[in-house]
């Protein structure tokens, strides 16, 4: 028994950058189908560290991470929740004056982009933070970074889009796409069939493989970061921190529980599994105590990892095919898309309506990786 | 010779009685109990609880005492966590129920 | 290699059954337990320097405790055996220990999953009350530690282990205020006739009742927990008794519990499939009455693959070990297979009337009060819970977990799962089989921050 949809825009992917799309998209009166494999948020965006960041990216990043920025102060206003974000603010600590030399650099780089980053030597930042250890030589705080519960924040697009009107089918998975007269046509496992004008293809670790239907290809690999949380805690690491190098990342929330990953867990991208290792956490622990000695009271009570996609150069693929008409792609977040997710449906809905986007989006071109093809008939 | 158990404690000994004396402390009041107690046992032939609830539901006393439900963590002084019912008492150990310990770095 | 080591993990006597097979059989296993003696929950070993006879402890189990526990130390030379070793991650062929502040792993080819139960509970309001503790903890408590957990006592719930307790502490000494069993007298009717096929087991519970009942104890059936009362700690248990009136009984200890469920946490990491079990209510790793299960190369004894009690345990033990050895290519005395699984699928029957007769009260659960806790780790009730599924779209515990925080804890749902998986079907108007399980993620059980590896 199949049912038949048609919309303006139909979306592969029920990620955070999907079902923002879907709203985005309903604002503006599009009609919009979305189709999620699983349940809105099970990859990527729900098994992240939760690290809302400015701070470290690369600068082709910088502008549509600003502008997420803005959106994530107003969540509540958007989704109906704020998803517990918080300010925090986001320390890079530095373990060595080269560390040092590095944060000044970066702290140089992105002021032209609006993005104020304090530096704090060894004193100052053990004077403020006498939680950290020795290890610390110093650090770059970026006070208006923050974090939020990863968990609730593409469900609550989900349901807000819903309620502005999208379709949004979960437990959809997309088995057929072709393109047929100016239309695209979607199958999925359990009899839908789409017809929409648009198409956007957010599916995460997957979206080569929908590129590659239109002789994209593009060489996305998988990444499972390694994730960790103790057991609740009294509160005193307001910050959310990382280390230059990348190694380990830890957060407290006011709960107490420390969050805290580092290194790779084991993804399976065709078993849609995903697994965290024993020596990746057994890692990740020695050094969240060595930077705060006092976390080695604490027990670790779950480890998890999830399947992200990765681009060769650290950065997405986001922007309009180079092949066909009508399809826009945002993927490939390589690790650092939870902060962007916001931005990126309020970006695909401009390309997709306007034609153009405001926010710079020319780094993540498709085309850095493919050569350009004839667009299909 | 039987210990005499405190008047307001959650355990009562019925046998065993026994055993070398342990000395430790709660909160800093010094304490006793047997050797062979656990953590659990010796705080709860002292008292009627090991901890207070991380999330305002009052004070925790333990409940399956086989290691499943981690339930009895406790803290000491120094700031180590033990699972109450899977860790014998030993002499001057110093158990924190109320409060955090020491930070110590 | 085939001259690997088997591994077992639990000793308790699925796991000694199965070690004193192996080693009769020439092999030379690892046995990896978590409590410093072997012996698991019901055959528990005291302390050094206890010195109340196996009579006191084990009572009619005595014998059959004896028994293994010297089986076991027998084995000693001859097996590799670690205890005070948790085994908390396992993966690719090895498993991660923790032993004494260091982990390390240990390779397998061929592994014995041995690992056991914990009490089931359902949670009421004021459960999380200090003075309160599942059925099972309060055996310990008496059979480990020589202790009450209370001076005035109340014993509350359902199944084999509550009359056990309450009639081991009467004998111990203990003020047993009441016995209370959720099971109306209609169930234990229409049990009977399958209990009856467990003879002695039959007449051991009749005893324990005949014995609560000589001592003036009170004895009511059809029971059900309204509230635990208390500031500080409990103070008293309001319950409705069969004919709906309510009573209110002071106390200071509680002990509740309605049957056991397994732990299958390495079952989950290992890979096992799990299936839904209607008789247990719970879902479980796939296993053969052999104890071979779908992955090559692990099995499964004991209540950790599924409740059967200890009885069961030891004869499964020994069968999968002899699995094992078939698997290896050892010879093996084929009647002798057949006859234990007879006596397998006679107790399973016997399992099957003691659901009948002492069911567990999932109604209980599905008009759990929102106000109820649900989640004793995270603070969690049961109402939280219930908008999960009304207002987030929760259609499966693990999105309700997500959502609620509902099995995050530091139980990982030990506690809560039974009673959340029914309250979401509830919730939700769906059978519990179709709302999923909570998964088991590494660490099975917490582990220092600072453990050396």
């Amino acid at each position: 028994m199949s049912e038949h949809l048609t919309a303006d825009v139909a979306i592969i992917g029920g990620g955070t950058a999907g079902c923002s799309t879907a709203l985005h998209l309903r604002w503006r009166r599009a009609s919009v189908v979305l189709l999620e494999r699983g349940v809105c948020g099970s990859q990527a965006s729900g098994v992240n560290y939760g690290g809302v960041r400015q701070q470290g990216r690369a600068l082709a990043e910088l502008p549509l991470a600003r502008r997420s920025r803005e959106m994530w102060s107003r969540l509540a206003g958007i989704v109906g929740t704020d998803c517990e974000f918080m300010t925090t603010g986001h320390i890079k600590l530095a373990r060595s004056d080269a560390d040092m030399g590095e944060l000044e650099a970066y702290r140089e780089a992105v002021r032209p982009y609006g993005l104020e980053l304090e530096l704090l030597g060894r004193n100052a930042i053990r004077a403020r933070y006498e939680w950290l250890g020795d290890a610390a030589f110093g650090g770059s705080l970026c006070s208006e970074d923050g974090a939020a519960n990863p968990r609730l924040v593409a469900p609550a697009f989900a349901r807000a889009a819903r309620a502005a009107g999208a379709d949004i089918r979960e437990n959809a998975e997309v088995t057929g796409i072709e393109r047929d007269g100016g239309q695209f046509r979607l199958r999925t496992t359990d009899g839908l069939e789409i017809r929409a004008a648009n198409l956007v293809n957010v599916a995460g670790a997957w979206g080569h493989e929908i590129a590659a239907r239109f002789s994209e290809s593009v060489p996305e690999d998988v990444i499972a970061p390694n994730m960790c949380v103790s057991e609740p805690l009294p509160y005193f690491m307001v910050p959310n921190f990382g280390v230059c190098g990348g190694s380990v990342y830890v957060r407290q929330i006011p709960r107490g529980n420390v969050i805290f990953g580092g290194g790779r867990g084991i993804a399976d991208r065709e078993r849609l599994r995903a697994y965290p290792v024993a020596a990746a956490s057994l890692a990740a622990m020695q050094q969240a105590v060595a930077l705060v000695p006092r976390l080695r009271h604490a027990q670790l009570i779950r480890s998890w990892t999830g399947i992200e996609g990765i681009m060769p150069d650290d950065i997405p693929v986001i922007g309009p095919s180079r092949t066909t008409e009508g399809l826009f792609h945002a993927f490939g977040f390589s690790g650092h898309g939870f902060q962007l997710g916001p931005v990126i449906g309020a970006v695909l809905s401009e390309l997709i309506l306007d034609g153009a986007t405001p926010t710079p989006i020319e780094p993540f071109d498709i085309a850095r990786f493919t050569l350009p093809a004839p667009a299909n008939p | 010779m039987p210990i005499r158990d405190t008047a307001d404690a959650q355990f009562r000994r019925l046998a065993e009685h026994d055993r070398p004396v342990v000395r430790f402390a709660i909160d800093g009041r010094p304490c006793e109990a047997l050797a062979g107690d656990t953590l659990l046992t010796a705080l709860l032939v002292n008292g009627r609880s090991l901890r207070s609830s991380e999330f305002d539901d009052g004070p925790r006393a333990g409940f399956c005492l086989m290691g499943a439900c981690q339930d009895c963590w406790v803290t000491l002084e120094d700031g180590d966590r033990l699972r109450a019912c899977t860790s014998f008492v030993a002499e001057g150990m110093r158990i924190v129920t109320q409060g955090a310990s020491d930070d110590e770095r | 290699m085939s001259d690997r080591k088997p591994v077992i993990v639990g000793a308790g006597p699925a796991g000694i059954s199965a070690a004193v097979t192996l080693v009769a059989a020439g092999l030379t296993p690892i046995v990896l337990d978590e409590a410093p003696r072997s012996g698991g929950q019901i055959y528990r070993r005291p302390p050094p320097g206890f010195t109340r006879s196996r009579q006191a402890l084990y009572g009619f189990e005595a014998a059959k405790a004896r028994r293994l526990h010297e089986a076991f130390d027998a084995l000693a030379g001859r097996i590799d055996y670690r205890p005070e070793t948790l085994v908390w991650d396992m993966r690719g062929g090895a498993l991660h220990c923790l032993s004494d502040g260091r982990s390390s792993e240990i390779a397998y080819r061929d592994l014995i999953l041995a690992t056991g139960a914990r009490d089931r509970i359902i949670p009421f309001p004021g459960w999380t009350l200090p003075g309160i503790y599942t059925l099972g903890g309060a055996q310990i408590a008496l059979k480990y530690q020589g202790c009450a957990i209370g001076r005035n006592i109340v014993f509350l719930g359902t199944g084999p282990l509550l009359y056990l307790v309450a009639y081991q502490y009467a004998k111990a000494g203990a003020t047993v205020l009441a016995v209370l069993d959720t099971a109306p007298f209609a169930a234990k009717r229409r049990g009977l006739p399958g209990l009856l096929k467990g003879a002695t087991t039959f007449a051991k519970g009749l005893w324990y009742l005949a014995s609560l009942r000589a001592r003036g104890i009170r004895l009511e059936s059809g029971v059900g927990p309204i509230v635990a009362e208390g500031d500080t700690s409990v103070s008293a248990l309001r319950y409705r008794a069969a004919d709906g009136v309510e009573h209110r009984i002071a106390c200071d200890g509680l002990a509740f519990g309605f049957g056991l469920s397994s732990e299958t946490q390495l079952a989950d990491l290992a890979e096992i499939p799990f299936r839904y079990d209607a008789v247990q209510q719970q879902f479980l790793p796939a296993r053969e009455v052999s104890g071979r299960t779908p992955v090559a190369g692990i099995y499964l004894a004991g209540d950790g693959g599924g409740i059967a009690g200890a009885d069961a345990a030891e004869l499964s033990g020994e069968r999968a070990a002899l699995a094992l050895l078939e698997d290896r290519g050892q010879a093996v005395d084929k009647p002798h297979l057949a006859a234990i699984e007879r006596t397998l699928q006679r107790i399973a029957g016997f399992r099957a009337a003691l659901e009948t007769a002492f069911p567990f009260p999932a109604d209980f659960a599905a008009a759990m009060a929102d106000e109820t806790i649900l989640c004793r780790c995270e603070g969690v009730t049961a109402g939280e819970f219930r908008r999960a599924a009304a207002e987030l779209g929760a259609a499966e515990v693990n999105r309700a977990k997500a959502f609620t925080r509902c099995g995050m804890g530091r139980c990982q749902g030990r506690v809560c799962g039974p009673a959340a998986a029914i309250v979401l079907a509830a919730a939700l108007a769906v059978p519990p089989e179709r709302i999923g399980r909570l998964r088991g993620q590494a660490p099975v059980k917490p582990i220092p921050l600072a453990v050396t590896a």
